[in-house]
């Protein structure tokens, strides 16, 4: 497949790794923001042949890992509804809520649809007018704009009976919350490249100039992978901090400004809650005034209080502070079978990984 | 009774269920040992083990490209048959059809059933039909038994596996997992994918002829190859690895893997064959199936290992390296 | 975060795409890249095409790479 299977050449992965091992002179720690460079990672098998002192740590860019317990709740309860069809990205099925899952209500005959798009809710919101068709919105910038282009058809063709469940996460807000904290050791990181399509290079300014970090927007082949940590291994070495894009082919520094523009018709900034990291500022979205009404959470709901586990350790997971095999749930109660947290859910999830390539 | 539908009254035994055996199955299915239409069917016993095994097939849409339910029905018995070593001879085809369902519809299933059985070599011997209400199957079920001596000289186990074995699959991986999905969701392709669904009763004679002492052979249906490789790591106690660049799958397959976010060695095939030999008879082994219309695009994808026991690990494209685990929950498209 | 897959645009109609990956085609919106061109690829996402393929800058890429591959 072309602009795919060029990027996973053997040949050329062996002559990156050695230029790595050739002007890589001490420990560092790099982080991979996003939950797909995560599986990409260990699906190529990349730590294990990187040199021993560059460690890969994942970051908190898995929108479902994220998602917190209430969201999922708020779904659960709107599917016991009579008249509401769930629709959702896959991703989202087996994520626990607080007492049960997405899945575990389907099994229980509630009508919860798996769609491939946002415009799939649009066209099942049409075939049934006489029922509420709630779209789960999860998701960062790459997914952002296709939800708002569902809204803003919506809203022309008059549908009154779709609703969106606002859980997107925005991520430069989120890469501040990590440099902020004391906790996290981060010499550089590996930026999301389909997130940076979108957004383009401008909000990862403040990584280098007011943090000193050096920073690379990196694609998800093999060889984009191990460029994209050739040039941050550089940059560490020369001592420099600047915002690099290694996925030329798709990311340019403006980003998409169609897509953006799309994002800014239908939302606006607004604080949110991400699992284990807690409120972030501006790191989510509010439907502006002319959208409202296709929010779900105005629609009267009962939802059960957000109940998590103590012990589970998504949280410190997500930030790159602790490693799955440091969680006293992690193999022996939490497994991909009876997850205990999203992290050992969402096939990025750091636990579910770990799990299965570990 | 064509264009009509099933009714409950064809489950029932009475003269309508005469009916539906006296039209649609015995017509398509005939043979001296079903004919007498006895309770049970009488088969002359032979000398040696027989093997014996069932299946339930439910798949869902039951007509897809590259087959129907009931030729999965009558390949998946007798490829089990065939995996342990077995020539295939007599299956039972019990059905459990949803009331309202085409009769048309089965016909043309039994027709399949017909001419699946007939390439194979297998005798429909017995059987039994039951409907139930509208709403309590989906349209059909289907059951099917078989039994078959085992070859002599032949011993196929999972627990057979030995360090230094080679591991061969016979062609490419998905294709029937994903005929079905598109079938179900609609997606369409520059040249349609089929389920490779076959019969690999002769195919599997072939190489027991060519290499009697192979240790195993399993075919990878629900869990994908990597879940059968599992069980065979798991019961010989054994390590396992195999080379990504040597594990055939179609472009296509690889094309909505990827757009959907699912791993190719995970899906479920039905025409396709994993066989475990001893070292050094490997490349003779693999000359033989890619002269097989079923082998074709045959290749050694791997070797048992004495190290990391019960594992499988993959080298992957790049020269790096990951466990491969056991299907867990099934995969759900992604957007992540 | 996101998958994303290249895929070639075999025909346009108005703002739809049928996109060809590996073989499979699939329908994509170009809401969000309405300019492109038959034979031209684009990066899906959910069902939308969110960014052109800069056939050079990937070709300047490898290119790149095999130097680097090479010059050890």
């Amino acid at each position: 497949m072309k602009f795919i299977d060029e990027f996973r050449n053997k040949e050329i992965a062996e002559g990156l790794i050695q230029r790595i091992q050739k002007i890589s002179t001490r420990p560092i720690q790099l982080m991979e923001v996003c939950g797909t460079h995560t599986v990409s990672i260990f699906r190529y098998g990349i730590r294990g042949i990187l040199p021993e002192q560059i460690q890969l740590i994942s970051g908190p860019g898995c929108p479902v890992c994220v998602t917190p317990n209430g969201d999922i709740d708020l779904a659960i309860a709107l599917s016991r509804q009579k008249d509401v069809i769930i629709t959702t990205f896959g991703d989202m099925m087996r994520v626990p809520g607080s007492t049960s899952s997405l899945q575990k209500e389907k099994a229980d005959g509630r009508d919860i649809r798996i769609i491939y798009s946002s415009l799939e809710a649009l066209k099942i919101a049409k075939e049934h007018l006489d029922k509420k068709v709630v779209f789960l919105a999860i998701g960062f910038e790459t997914t952002s704009p296709t939800i708002a282009v569902a809204i803003l058809r919506a809203k022309e063709e008059g549908l009154h009976n779709l609703f969106f469940l606002n859980s997107q996460k925005r991520v430069p807000p989120a890469l501040i919350a990590l440099l902020q904290s004391k906790h996290v050791r981060i010499d550089g990181f590996i930026l999301p490249g389909h997130v940076s399509t979108i957004i383009g290079t401008d909000p990862y300014q403040f990584i280098a100039k007011e943090f000193g970090r050096p920073a690379v927007v990196t694609g998800f082949e093999p060889l984009d992978i191990l460029q994209g940590i050739w040039m941050l291994v550089k940059q560490i070495e020369e001592n420099r901090a600047t915002v690099e894009i290694q996925y030329r082919r798709v990311v340019h520094e403006e980003g998409n400004p169609i897509a953006l523009s799309k994002i800014d018709e239908v939302f606006e900034k607004d604080e949110s809650r991400w699992r284990g990291l807690g409120l972030i500022p501006d790191s989510g979205y509010r439907f502006k005034e002319s959208y409202k009404e296709m929010d779900v959470r105005n629609l009267e709901v009962e939802v059960e209080p957000p109940k998590e586990h103590p012990e589970c350790l998504c949280g410190e997971v997500l930030q790159g502070i602790k490693s799955p095999l440091e969680c006293r749930l992690f193999k022996k109660i939490c497994h991909p079978e009876n997850p205990i947290g999203p992290c050992m859910v969402s096939i990025e999830g750091t636990c579910f990984t770990y799990f299965k390539f570990q | 009774m064509s264009g009509e539908k099933i009714l409950l009254a064809h489950g029932s035994g009475g003269k309508l269920s005469h009916d539906l055996i006296k039209q649609i199955f015995l017509p398509q299915l005939a043979n001296p040992i079903l004919e007498p239409l006895d309770d049970s069917a009488e088969i002359m016993n032979r000398e040696g083990h027989l093997a014996f095994t069932t299946d339930s097939y439910v798949v869902n849409p039951i007509f897809f490209p590259g087959g129907d339910i009931g030729k999965l029905a009558v390949c998946g018995t007798v490829n089990d048959l065939s995996m342990i070593g077995a020539t295939p001879s007599y299956l039972s085809l019990s059905l459990i059809v949803e009331e309202g369902f085409s009769i048309d519809l089965l016909k043309q299933i039994v027709s399949s059933i017909h001419e699946v059985a007939e390439q194979a070599g297998v005798n429909i011997v017995t059987g039994d039909t039951k409907v139930v209400e509208h709403g309590a199957a989906d349209q059909l079920f289907i059951n099917t038994a078989g039994i078959g001596w085992i070859r002599s000289g032949v011993n196929l186990s999972g627990v057979n596996a030995k360090t230094g074995d080679k591991i061969l699959l016979s062609g490419h991986l998905g294709d029937h997992e994903m005929a079905v999905l598109s079938q179900r969701e609609g997606f369409k392709f520059q040249s349609e994918l089929k389920s490779d669904c076959a019969p690999l009763n002769d195919l599997v004679r072939k190489m027991l002829n060519a290499c009697p002492s192979i240790r195993c052979m399993r075919d990878p249906t629900r869990g994908g190859l990597a879940t059968t490789l599992n069980e065979i790591a798991s019961m010989s106690n054994v390590g396992i690895v195999i080379e990504e660049e040597k594990v055939p799958v179609r472009e296509s397959v690889r094309g909505i893997s990827e757009l959907l976010g699912l791993d190719p060695l995970y899906l479920a095939n039905e025409g396709k064959l994993i066989a475990i030999c001893p070292p050094n008879e490997e490349e003779h082994l693999l000359d033989v199936m890619r002269d097989h219309p079923l082998g074709r695009d045959a290749e050694i994808i791997g070797k048992v290992t004495e190290e990391n026991r019960k594992r499988v690990i993959l080298h992957t494209l790049i020269g790096g390296h990951r466990i491969l685990d056991m299907l867990t929950g099934g995969q759900y498209p992604r957007i992540c | 975060m996101c998958l994303g897959i290249p895929g070639k645009v075999v025909e346009i109609e108005k703002n739809v795409a049928k996109v060809d990956v590996g073989g499979f085609l699939r329908d994509i919106s170009l809401d969000l890249c309405p300019d492109v061109s038959i034979g031209e690829y684009v990066l899906i996402h959910t069902g939308f095409a969110i960014q052109k393929v800069d056939e050079k800058e990937a070709e300047e890429t490898l290119d790149l790479l095999k130097k680097m591959a090479e010059a050890i």
